[in-house]
């Protein structure tokens, strides 16, 4: 489909700009889904399983079931989004006809071509895609994603790759503004990316596409931290409903329940206040509880899900 | 110089942010309620209003009622939807300065977003409209004066110092109707 007059772009990227300063929070259930709207997420990832617990299944790991995706997109009012797999297009045409308001082309699903990712441009749908240095980031938006997402290291609750590759997309993107128009043609070609999104980059001093974090946030902390390195939104995806590496916290449990509710709610008060450490302190006292977690320095390089893509 | 508080707990307070400085005034991102004391009129942005309800919690939700009706306020989307007296799909709290049922997603899911064009009373011809699971509004109180329609259903409206449109002018290059936002400040400020 060909959007000549650009409107196309400007109404994906425009829903991305709705959706800063808030927490998108994956979720498998209606259930969780409720919970999550209930403490303020500003959309939810409809998924079967989170990040976690696929690392911890092994697998072929795929785009949900319609069937989970429509009964959270009739349990809650805020978008919904999803993921499909890398270079999977009939996936996102699912998921388009579905209607959901966000695709999340994403490396934490097992991917389905070795070289090359969906074409984002030929859809209606807006997409979100992770990216680990700013080439990468430009790749993806050439491809037509109208949201970038650090990777980091999904499922692991350990915050340390998100800080990895946010600072590395900010510090790239600061070198362009002090560099000459000549030294950008070089920039183009060293980060393997479209020399006019490279010198628009160079303009603006940021990416042309709001720029969110993901891949580890685990506590209120973690999220303060990923925004005061630059992140204007935050995905948090294994860090709320997961109790032990690969078991879900039991939501029939009141306690369990709570615990559920008071992550979510205390993630959601430190992105918007992620610059004053009172409230941090307050909603970090409040939370019960946090995900155990995995070190990803403890995890072989096979295993990393950050690496794929391309 | 003018100075122009944007609601900035979440949404798209930036791009309201480029506009208002545009314009020649001073934007300050609120965040706190003690902030509301030192600025001249408030634009309450784009967003998720379920969220911004959430954040402000009661306190926020009183300081903010008292605030927009004693201070010029602009809301677009979901900043129009928290000014209303009443909300639809699903029912939900509103401060109620504004006189008008307002629906939410009204036009379904972002796949049926859109970029129309439109005529409005502001001077200088059609207007752009960007609409992102815009909300309709279906009825409106007698001291409303409608600015800009679309399919019979007003998008852009007046009720003495309160400005709302339930599309995003803060994202068309088009700067009229932040200016009619402002002109509002400044006579309220006489």
């Amino acid at each position: 489909m060909s959007d000549t007059n650009g409107n196309g772009l400007r109404l994906k990227i425009g829903l991305a700009e709705m959706l800063k300063g808030g927490v998108i929070m994956d979720v498998m259930s209606a259930e969780q889904a409720e919970i999550a709207e209930k403490a303020g997420a500003v959309a939810v990832m409809a998924l079967e399983r989170v990040p976690a617990m696929i690392r911890a299944d092994g697998g072929v790991a795929r785009m949900a079931s319609p069937k989970v995706i429509k009964e959270v997109m009739n349990t809650v009012d805020i978008p919904v989004m999803a993921k499909a797999r890398i270079g999977h297009f009939a996936e996102a045409q699912i998921l388009q006809e579905l209607g959901v308001d966000y695709i999340d082309e994403s490396e934490v699903l097992t991917p389905a071509d070795e070289e090359n990712h969906i074409d984002k441009h030929a859809f209606t749908t807006p997409f979100v895609c992770g990216a680990r240095n700013l080439g990468e980031a430009l790749r993806r938006i050439a491809e037509g994603a109208c949201m970038i997402r650090t990777k980091g290291e999904a499922g692991t609750g350990d915050v340390i790759h998100a800080v990895k590759h946010m600072r590395q997309i900010v510090k790239e993107m600061r070198q362009l503004t002090i560099m000459t128009e000549q030294e950008l043609y070089l920039a183009a070609k060293t980060h393997q990316a479209p020399y006019e999104l490279v010198r628009m980059v160079a303009k603006a001093g940021k990416l042309p596409v709001p720029n969110f974090s993901a891949g580890g946030i685990a506590t209120p902390a973690d999220a303060s931290l990923v925004m005061q390195l630059g992140a204007e939104a935050v995905f948090v995806g294994s860090g709320i409903f997961m109790k032990g590496s690969s078991t879900p916290l039991d939501l029939k449990d009141p306690k369990e329940r709570a615990e559920a509710e008071s992550r979510a709610k205390a993630i959601v008060l430190a992105t918007a206040h992620y610059k004053d450490p009172k409230v941090l302190a307050e909603v970090s006292e409040q939370m019960t509880g946090s995900m155990k977690g995995l070190a990803v320095s403890g995890i072989a390089e096979a295993d990393l899900l950050q690496t794929r893509g391309w | 110089m003018m100075k122009i508080g944007i609601l900035a707990l979440q949404g798209d307070f930036e791009a309201h942010a480029n506009r208002i400085a545009e314009l020649g005034a001073e934007p300050v991102f609120v965040r706190k309620t003690e902030q509301l004391d030192e600025i001249d009129g408030l634009v309450i942005p784009g967003g998720e209003s379920s969220v911004f309800l959430n954040l402000l919690g009661d306190t926020g939700f009183e300081k903010l009622s008292a605030f927009v009706r004693t201070k010029p306020t602009f809301g677009t989307c979901a900043g129009c939807i928290l000014l209303a007296t009443e909300v639809e799909n699903p029912k939900q709290k509103g401060i109620g300065a504004l006189d008008i049922t307002v629906r939410r997603n009204a036009y379904g899911r972002q796949i049926h977003s859109a970029i129309l064009e439109g005529p409005t009373t502001l001077k200088g011809g059609l207007l752009e409209q960007v609409y992102i699971r815009a909300p309709r509004i279906e009825r409106v109180g007698p001291g409303i004066e409608v600015l800009a329609e679309r399919d019979g259903h007003p998008v852009l409206i007046r009720q003495g110092n309160l400005l709302a449109a339930t599309f995003h002018p803060e994202l068309s290059a088009d700067t009229r109707v932040h200016a009619e936002f402002l002109r509002l400040v400044a006579e309220c400020k006489k």
